[in-house]
């Protein structure tokens, strides 16, 4: 009875099909053919994917570094250009044609930085525009939230800049991959390196942004820090977007702690580090020892926000401009030349996301999310910065060098912000997939 | 005893700015009539005026090297300051004082960009309703930024203060405190003090000068100043462009604590119009009794003791401060009857 | 003055218009690029959510400040009914709608003790501390940041108890096997704009609504008279918080995630934004608001370089370049900008609001061509002073 009247899961658009069809038949239903194999399958000469970037908010200048990366790969993909990494990438499939020889095109939306907004500019990438890939974004609630509707509406999801254990612990999906690193491997990135640099006795004192990317980083950096033998004094929340962090460093200075490490990402990053730094904590001695300030999370935007605070302060990053392998330095060449500057790490991953999506397509010789995701797990590649790489099949997430960084201290050119102290290498971050729960599911075509 | 003094001090310097942003609306409130969502858009103008002049005054002088070249293939730039190359040391100096010099240009331009925004378009909403007033300047606050945004990008802009005023002093040693117990930012203890300056200097314009006086006589009673023959809509330009200047002065001072973007304006929006309504509308010295106590109250709300009876308190007090002292007093701590009320 | 018997007939063509155009909209969006589901649902959803903002700001004057925690309530509530009850969106609505009304009554029982600005600074304070505590440490029971999601673990009772409980793809709310996505979504939420469209229209004309109209107009005198005006804002109130969470319950039918950012200060001022510019006090003129605000913010904000020169390829490449290099300031990144002229240029230009700068142009055009009498088309309330 119950299954007479459930119908087999529809995706999106099929539901829409039977009674836009009833109604006028609209152009953009009737093409939904019922016998597609799945959903948005691409029946003219070109395929459409979805760049959803913020645009407007505090990531505009983020979002906007990504939309060049998109515009790059596409132009790259299509054979255009001078081919970036696809000169360097390994195994490659892609011809310089397209993907399986259809031309790329796309579509463009704004997130907004807000999942609601997020997932309305998708669902209309989906649903009116014919997007196959969802690719973008610049922070993990959105990745989370548009990596479930991409789930459900059947259509691959390539997270760009998402650093939160969620995206691919307990929120992963079958549909969604990441190659951006994460809370986890910073800490297991940065930890060795703040032992050189600071010893094993060490008390912290960290500051949070209240919403939960800060909390799994600081989760992950308290149990890196801790493995070493350093205390942790006090985890202090502080309100997303508080401006004026007063109030949150004058504790730091009595507290007894001697390293401040602030678990915040963006603006709260560049205002709690400026603010910091001009409460003189960097001039500090505390129990016998230079007091310091550790950014678990780096980024070159955020760097140049914050000025001359960032020079010596350690972080970590996915990827920077100034590495020299042959991959990272095609990308920066082409992108330089088209772009004037160099790119920033949200702008290589997502380059990045997109020439991997597309490889995969080429690989399995289909658009179809099913064959795309079991092209792409366990996937090994190189030659696309950050050494070999692995799509690891458990939990969709990359793994590869991790950058630790510092604040350069003689920058050479406004962009030279920070310095590579080490690259460490993938099986130093590698953890057991299990250890952050969640369930992948199974891949969803959208019919 | 330590933290609560430096959460006294932290709550004052925010005091300070808080009341800053809050005595131009009230004025424009209270004299004015109008309910101005750009209010925020003039703070944002003001901090991107000690931009302007960072970027005009250290405009650099590019010279390629031929014999260096970037990983994308062109020369790399060499770039000093043409202030530099021009007066030497001299130019150092100027350019590490910008912020404080920037104040030199930002008064004259508040001021036209007051008298711009005043005679352009909010004199022909003074006798509109204050529903249209929030749409038409909510609509030049988003145009207002995004026009920055264009221009400077979205990314923060950071501005350094003057070397000297880097670091922080330990002023618990003045009143006997161990070396480093107290010890506060120089800079910000310079905010406190100008914003202490600056609305002392409005509160003695208005109260000292026959200008002033006719604007609070306006502020009280509006129909009868005007039946006395004076002409208030003449100075209702000028009172604007007085707003404008608190504003933009408070944005100027504000950027090295909080490097300027785009959107900064809106951050400040929502809080600015608790402050002017918490202290009573149209009421100057309500606005600023107001900004120091939610200033004050905010420092203390984020004291981890604190936070650890009530979590999330530091999230919401300024808010549940406003509720309660609406409840408690109608019109706010020192409102008058019947302004914006009915 | 028209009589009451034309305005009930005027009433019956408004809304018999107003159906068709609603139930029509899946073939005349088309054209405009606005004819995909999720677009038109939130044309509907936004709709019924400023068609009861307009209830209480159109009607009593008073300016809430605090709408969007009752639209976030609603969807809490919603998506809450949907992980413990299960799938079926009636539940789900019926909850919404009465914990939202409960909770616009506390607010609003407290809030509604001040007028004007004061009352406006209350209920942005409420909304404001639902934001921010939904966001960080109520993150037990919102999900926070992430958004609170229905997932194939929660009991979810009622499905179970049918047979429906083990599901294989993603959980979307049905109606017997009907799923709330796509153009089903879109009709269900059609239903109910209509239905509150409906008893709008009801209120407006009733004892009820003549009371509420009475108290914008000077509400002092109302009190002179011996009668108290408070219960009746507080019914507006509510009956508007109910609208909201009956929109917020929607948005999570047609998508089950609730994020905090609903209740921001932000989705409070869109629904004033949208009923201001749409014509505050006239029964379209929210929905119109509504519906040109979600328009520009899906519409122009996807247009890139490349939609760019495909539109103005056919002028000469000089021209084009410069067109669409100023085009480009408007569009994408720059769709805000679009926004804020548009708010200032309608403003500046139709007081009023869009619905009335319609009627003023009917009006001319009547006086012009020599007929008399005014349109009986809108509900005929100049929005007045907020005073």
């Amino acid at each position: 009875m119950v299954d007479f009247l459930n119908p087999s899961r529809r995706g999106v658009l099929k539901g829409g099909a039977a009674i836009g069809a009833g109604l006028a038949a609209p152009t953009i239903f009737s093409s939904q053919a019922w016998a597609a194999e799945y959903l948005n399958k691409p029946t003219g000469d070109t395929v459409t994917f979805g760049f959803n970037v913020p645009q407007t908010g505090a990531y505009a200048d983020e979002g906007a570094d990504e939309l060049r990366a998109y515009q790059l790969a596409v132009k790259h993909l299509n054979g255009e250009g001078d081919g970036g990494m696809l000169n360097t990438m390994k195994p490659l499939t892609l011809q310089g044609n397209g993907v399986l020889g259809k031309k790329v095109a796309f579509t463009t939306g704004d997130t907004q930085t807000k999942s609601d907004a997020a997932r309305a500019s998708a669902k209309r990438m989906i649903e009116k525009d014919g997007a196959l890939m969802i690719t973008g974004g610049s922070s993990s609630g959105v990745a989370i939230a548009v990596q479930s509707l991409c789930q459900e509406a059947g259509v691959i999801f390539m997270a760009g800049l998402t650093h939160s254990n969620d995206t691919t612990g307990k929120d992963k999906r079958r549909n969604g991959f990441r190659h951006f690193f994460n809370a986890y491997m910073s800490g297991a990135a940065l930890a060795p390196v703040l032992k050189e640099a600071y010893g094993s006795d060490r008390k912290a004192y960290h500051l949070t942004a209240d919403y939960t990317w800060g909390w799994t980083q600081e989760e992950s950096i308290k149990n890196a820090t801790e493995a070493l033998g350093w205390e942790t004094v006090e985890a202090v929340r502080t309100p997303l977007g508080a401006g004026d962090f007063s109030q949150y460093i004058t504790p730091v200075l009595n507290s007894g702690a001697d390293v401040l490490i602030l678990n915040h990402y963006g603006k709260d990053m560049v205002n709690s580090l400026t603010q910091a730094v001009q409460f003189g904590l960097r001039d500090k001695q505390v129990n016998g020892k230079q007091f310091e300030i550790v950014v678990p999370l780096y980024s070159r935007l955020m760097a140049q926000g914050a000025g001359e605070n960032v020079k010596g302060i350690f972080g970590s990053t996915n990827w920077h401009w100034s590495l020299q392998d042959e991959g990272s330095k095609a990308f920066v060449k082409s992108f330089g030349a088209e772009y004037g500057f160099p790119p920033s790490q949200a702008a290589h991953t997502c380059y990045v996301q997109t020439l991997l999506y597309a490889d995969a397509c080429e690989r399995a010789g289909t658009f179809m999310p099913c064959g795309v995701v079991e092209a792409l797990e366990g996937h090994e590649f190189d030659g696309m910065g950050n050494g070999p790489t692995l799509y690891r099949a458990d939990d969709h997430q990359c793994f590869k060098k991790v950058l630790v960084v510092k604040g350069n201290e003689n920058p050479t050119s406004q962009f030279d912000l920070l310095e590579v102290v080490q690259e460490v290498p993938a099986e130093a971050v590698t953890y057991d997939a299990s250890i952050f729960g969640g369930e992948l599911g199974d891949c969803n075509n959208g019919v | 005893m330590d933290a609560i003094l430096l959460q006294i001090l932290n709550g004052l310097d925010k005091g300070g700015a808080y009341a800053l942003i809050a005595l131009g609306l009230t004025l424009v409130f209270g004299t004015l009539g109008v309910v101005n969502f750009a209010h925020g858009a003039l703070f944002m103008l003001g901090a991107f005026c000690a931009v302007t002049v960072n970027q005009v005054i250290g405009l650099e002088q590019v010279t390629l090297d031929p014999n260096n070249l970037t990983p994308w293939g062109t020369p790399v730039e060499i770039r000093e300051p043409y202030i530099v190359s021009w007066l030497g040391d001299t130019g150092h100096l100027i350019l590490d004082y910008s912020v404080p010099v920037s104040i030199l240009a930002a008064i004259p331009i508040m001021i036209v960009i007051g008298f711009i925004m005043e005679r352009g378009l909010i004199q022909f909403f003074y006798k509109r309703p204050h529903a249209e007033q929030i749409l038409v300047t909510f609509g030049l606050a988003i145009v207002l930024q995004e026009i920055i945004k264009t221009w400077f990008g979205a990314n923060p802009l950071p501005q350094s203060p003057p070397t000297a005023l880097r670091s922080a002093a330990d002023i618990g040693v003045l009143v006997g405190f161990n070396p480093g117990e107290i010890v506060y930012p120089y800079w910000r203890l310079v905010y406190f003090v100008f914003s202490a300056l600056v609305i002392g200097g409005v509160f003695a314009f208005l109260q000292l000068t026959t200008f002033g006086m006719v604007v609070r006589a306006g502020m009280a009673d509006r129909e009868t100043v005007g039946l006395l023959g004076i002409d208030i809509e003449k100075r209702f330009t000028l009172v604007f462009g007085l707003a404008a200047v608190v504003a933009g002065l408070a944005g100027v001072m504000y950027t090295p604590i909080l490097p300027p973007d785009y959107h900064m304006g809106m951050d400040f929006l929502v809080l600015s119009f608790v402050v002017v309504v918490v202290g009573g509308m149209g009421s100057l010295p309500g606005a600023v009794a107001a900004g120091f106590l939610l200033g004050i109250l905010q420092s203390f709300a984020s004291m981890t003791e604190v936070k650890s009876i009530l979590p999330g308190i530091d999230q919401i007090i300024i808010y549940l401060v406003a509720v309660v002292i609406l409840l408690v007093r109608p019109r706010g701590l020192l409102g008058r009857k019947g302004v914006m009320e009915g | 003055m028209t009589t009451p018997l034309a305005t009930a007939r005027s009433d019956l063509i408004l809304f018999g218009a107003f159906t068709l155009a609603v139930l029509t909209m899946p073939i005349w969006l088309v054209p405009l690029g606005a004819g995909y589901p999720d677009l038109m649902q939130k044309f509907a959803i936004y709709g019924l959510f400023a068609i009861g903002f307009n209830i209480l700001f159109g009607l009593t004057g008073y300016l809430s400040f605090g709408h969007a925690a009752f639209l976030g309530v609603g969807s809490y509530t919603a998506v809450w009914s949907f992980k413990l009850l299960g799938m079926n969106p009636v539940p789900a609505l019926l909850l919404a709608i009465l914990l939202s009304g409960l909770f616009a009554w506390v607010i609003g029982f407290v809030s509604l003790r001040r007028t004007g600005i004061y009352f406006s600074i209350l209920t942005l304070a409420f909304a404001q501390m639902c934001y921010n505590l939904a966001y960080s440490v109520l993150t037990p029971i919102t999900n926070g940041e992430t958004g609170l999601r229905v997932l194939n673990s929660d009991p979810r009772a009622l499905d179970h108890l049918t047979g429906q409980g083990v599901v294989d793809g993603p959980l979307v709310s049905n109606i017997f096997g009907l799923e709330m996505n796509g153009l089903p979504g879109f009709y269900f939420c059609a239903v109910w704009l209509l239905i509150g469209m409906y008893v709008s229209i009801r209120i407006f004309r009733s004892p009820f609504g003549l009371m509420l109209r009475a108290i914008k107009t000077n509400q002092t005198r109302l009190n002179y008279t011996g009668i108290s005006t408070r219960p009746y804002a507080l019914t507006a109130f509510v009956i508007s918080g109910m609208y909201a969470g009956l929109a917020g319950a929607l948005l999570c039918v047609t998508d089950p995630l609730a994020g905090a950012e609903r209740m921001q200060w932000t989705a409070s001022g869109e629904v004033v934004l949208m009923t201001i510019l749409g014509g505050a006090g006239t029964l379209l003129g929210p929905v119109i608001g509504a519906g040109l605000i979600k328009y520009s913010e899906n519409i122009f904000s996807a247009f890139h370089e490349q939609t760019l020169h495909d539109i103005f390829g056919f002028l000469p490449d000089g021209v084009e370049g410069v067109v669409v290099s100023v085009a480009g300031l408007f569009v994408g990144e720059g769709w805000h900008l679009t926004l804020g002229l548009l708010f200032m240029v309608i403003v500046i230009f139709l007081p009023g609001g869009l619905t009335s700068g319609v009627r003023q142009l009917v009006q001319m055009a009547r006086r012009s061509s020599g007929g008399s009498g005014r349109s009986g088309g809108d509900a005929g309330t100049a929005p007045q002073a907020a005073e």
